[in-house]
């Protein structure tokens, strides 16, 4: 029988550091804030050196904001068991009596939080200095689509988390891969669909492109979007998505946590 | 210490940076996986370029300034961040840096030694990344025009120049926590933004222009398009057209010259630094 309270205490205490740890280090708000928009600056000029439209600004601007839940889902879910292995902690997750999906919640939802007030504040300081033009059409459907996308990405990070819970530094290596390309076949800084419906079709098992895609449809005039499929068809896939990864993340954390037992890698160092 | 101790210590610390880079896979995997990064990184510029223009050719000024400017960038962003993941590895993760510390060896050439594969790795990715320019997306890159004797001088100073900027951050590490390699994400760019590496500096305010013109990277990069366009009539568009070839080369000099003395002076300082308060073998596991 799952005891409910156990479970969220321990999501709660899993997502503590990483919500007081967003306050704890100010340097963060210089690294994490004010760094990005160097890159995005750099990207909005090449546009504006192109004569592109006004509306590539607003893309690079949401697109430069949205990389920090991708480097989330990637440094801090997926290659976090890699890491808690590494200091010592993993063995004491899994001596403790909590089921160990519980860390993983605990890790998205801090991880969550902590990057929404990364991303909103290099989407609003980027929103005014360089005078994006935004165009609402739908405010729910936005706050909907940026909530599954989060569900649907952190799903994924929860899934990677429990396949790299045996990697030693190839897991390092696999998350550094994953950082460039996905941002060229998400199409984080121009619209999926300019990639052909193909490659933008197998980009979207990454929940961002969908994500992405919508929230472009919703937030700029919808002539300029050029978009992949209709908002409503990406949320529904991306909801489909959320869940798959949760029940994915499950499965593979007991059949990773089985095989490190078994072939006694849980507690193995420096690799 | 004589010359043949600090190349000694150079080819160990290279090779132990191959290793310790390289040894979690098989070499062929290694390699791929360092290439794969930095194209697909230029393949992003490239399409944000064909969004606008639809085609290669339709502005070949405009796509050869990016192109070569982001494909020769990689120096800058794979050395500084390699310099920099050096102190926090040997420090935090092998903990090691202590003993590299006193053995008898110049520190500084333990981190040249260590950028050397990096930067070994990083000229096949360009090369590569060229190579792939001039087949698929009309480059217009001629061996026969390009001009090797220019290329040879910048490249010389320019990756010089650096790995000297590269170990003044490898200083700052000492001091800050391994989550500090933001410092060096935000120096590299700062650089990809004024150094206009992918737009004339022409599309900068005039205070950012005016950083832009400060810094080494600039007129290396001004160089190096120059030689490598060389002879291939593509409209020199980066706004510092009105400059010979000599006259860059001597503002690569003494920018170069400045950053190298400022470079050894926050390496020592930060050495200092992190020896008086203890920081050489600290962790920051928080």
């Amino acid at each position: 029988m799952i005891d409910w309270r156990l479970e969220l205490r321990a999501v709660k205490g899993r997502a503590y550091p990483r919500i007081i740890g967003a306050w704890r280090e100010p340097s963060w708000v210089l690294f994490d804030i004010f760094l990005p928009l160097l890159g995005i600056a750099a990207f909005i000029f090449y546009y504006r050196s192109m004569g592109a439209p006004e509306v590539f600004t607003g893309f690079v601007v949401l697109g430069g904001a949205m990389t920090a839940f991708w480097l989330n889902v990637l440094w801090s879910m997926a290659t976090q068991f890699y890491w808690e292995k590494e200091t010592g902690n993993l063995q004491l997750y899994l001596l403790a009596p909590m089921s160990r999906m519980s860390v993983l919640a605990g890790m998205a939802l801090g991880g969550m939080f902590f990057t929404t007030v990364r991303a909103a504040s290099t989407f609003v300081l980027g929103f005014f200095i360089f005078g994006v033009a935004l165009q609402v059409s739908n405010i729910l459907g936005l706050v909907a689509v940026f909530l599954i996308t989060l569900i649907a990405l952190y799903g994924m990070g929860m899934m990677f988390a429990s396949l790299y819970m045996l990697y030693g530094r190839g897991a390092y290596n696999v998350s550094s891969l994953a950082q460039e390309p996905i941002y060229l076949v998400s199409g984080f800084y121009f619209p999926v669909k300019e990639l052909g419906f193909w490659v933008a079709a197998g980009a979207s098992i990454v929940p961002i492109t969908l994500g992405l895609d919508a929230m472009r449809q919703l937030l700029f005039s919808e002539s300029s979007v050029n978009p992949f499929l209709p908002w409503t068809i990406e949320l529904l896939i991306n909801c489909f998505l959320a869940v798959f990864f949760i029940l994915l993340a499950r499965r593979s954390l007991h059949y990773m946590e089985y095989l490190g037992k078994r072939e006694g890698r849980l507690t193995l160092r420096w690799q | 210490m004589a010359v043949r101790d600090h190349l000694r210590t150079i080819k160990y610390a290279a090779w132990l940076g191959w290793q310790m880079d390289s040894n979690w896979t098989n070499p062929y995997l290694f390699i791929a996986y360092s290439l794969v990064k930095p194209i697909a990184a230029t393949l992003i510029l490239v399409f944000m370029y064909l969004v606008i223009f639809s085609s290669a050719l339709a502005n070949p000024a405009v796509f050869s300034y990016m192109y070569i400017g982001n494909a020769f960038y990689m120096y800058v962003a794979q050395v500084l961040f390699g310099l920099v993941m050096v102190i926090y590895e040997d420090r935090e993760h092998y903990q090691t840096l202590k003993q590299v510390y006193i053995a008898p060896i110049s520190f500084y050439m333990y981190i040249i030694g260590r950028a050397i594969p990096k930067i070994i790795l990083t000229t096949i990715g360009i090369l590569i990344t060229l190579a792939f320019g001039v087949v698929f997306l009309s480059l217009p890159i001629d061996l026969l025009t390009i001009s090797w004797m220019l290329l040879a001088a910048a490249m010389l100073l320019g990756l010089l120049c650096i790995c000297m900027i590269g170990i003044a951050l490898a200083g700052i590490a000492l001091l800050t926590a391994k989550h500090g390699s933001g410092i060096n994400e935000g120096i590299a760019g700062a650089f990809y933004l004024f150094c206009g590496v992918v737009f004339p500096i022409t599309f900068l305010p005039a205070w950012a222009q005016s950083i832009g013109l400060a810094i080494p990277i600039t007129y290396w990069l001004e160089i190096v398009r120059r030689a490598v366009l060389s002879g291939s009539g593509v409209p020199n568009i980066s706004g510092l057209e009105a400059y010979s070839n000599s006259e860059i080369f001597l503002l690569l000099l003494f920018s170069s010259l400045l950053f190298f003395v400022i470079s050894i002076a926050i390496f020592r300082y930060a050495d200092y630094l992190a020896r008086k308060k203890g920081k050489l073998d600290m962790t920051t596991t928080y």
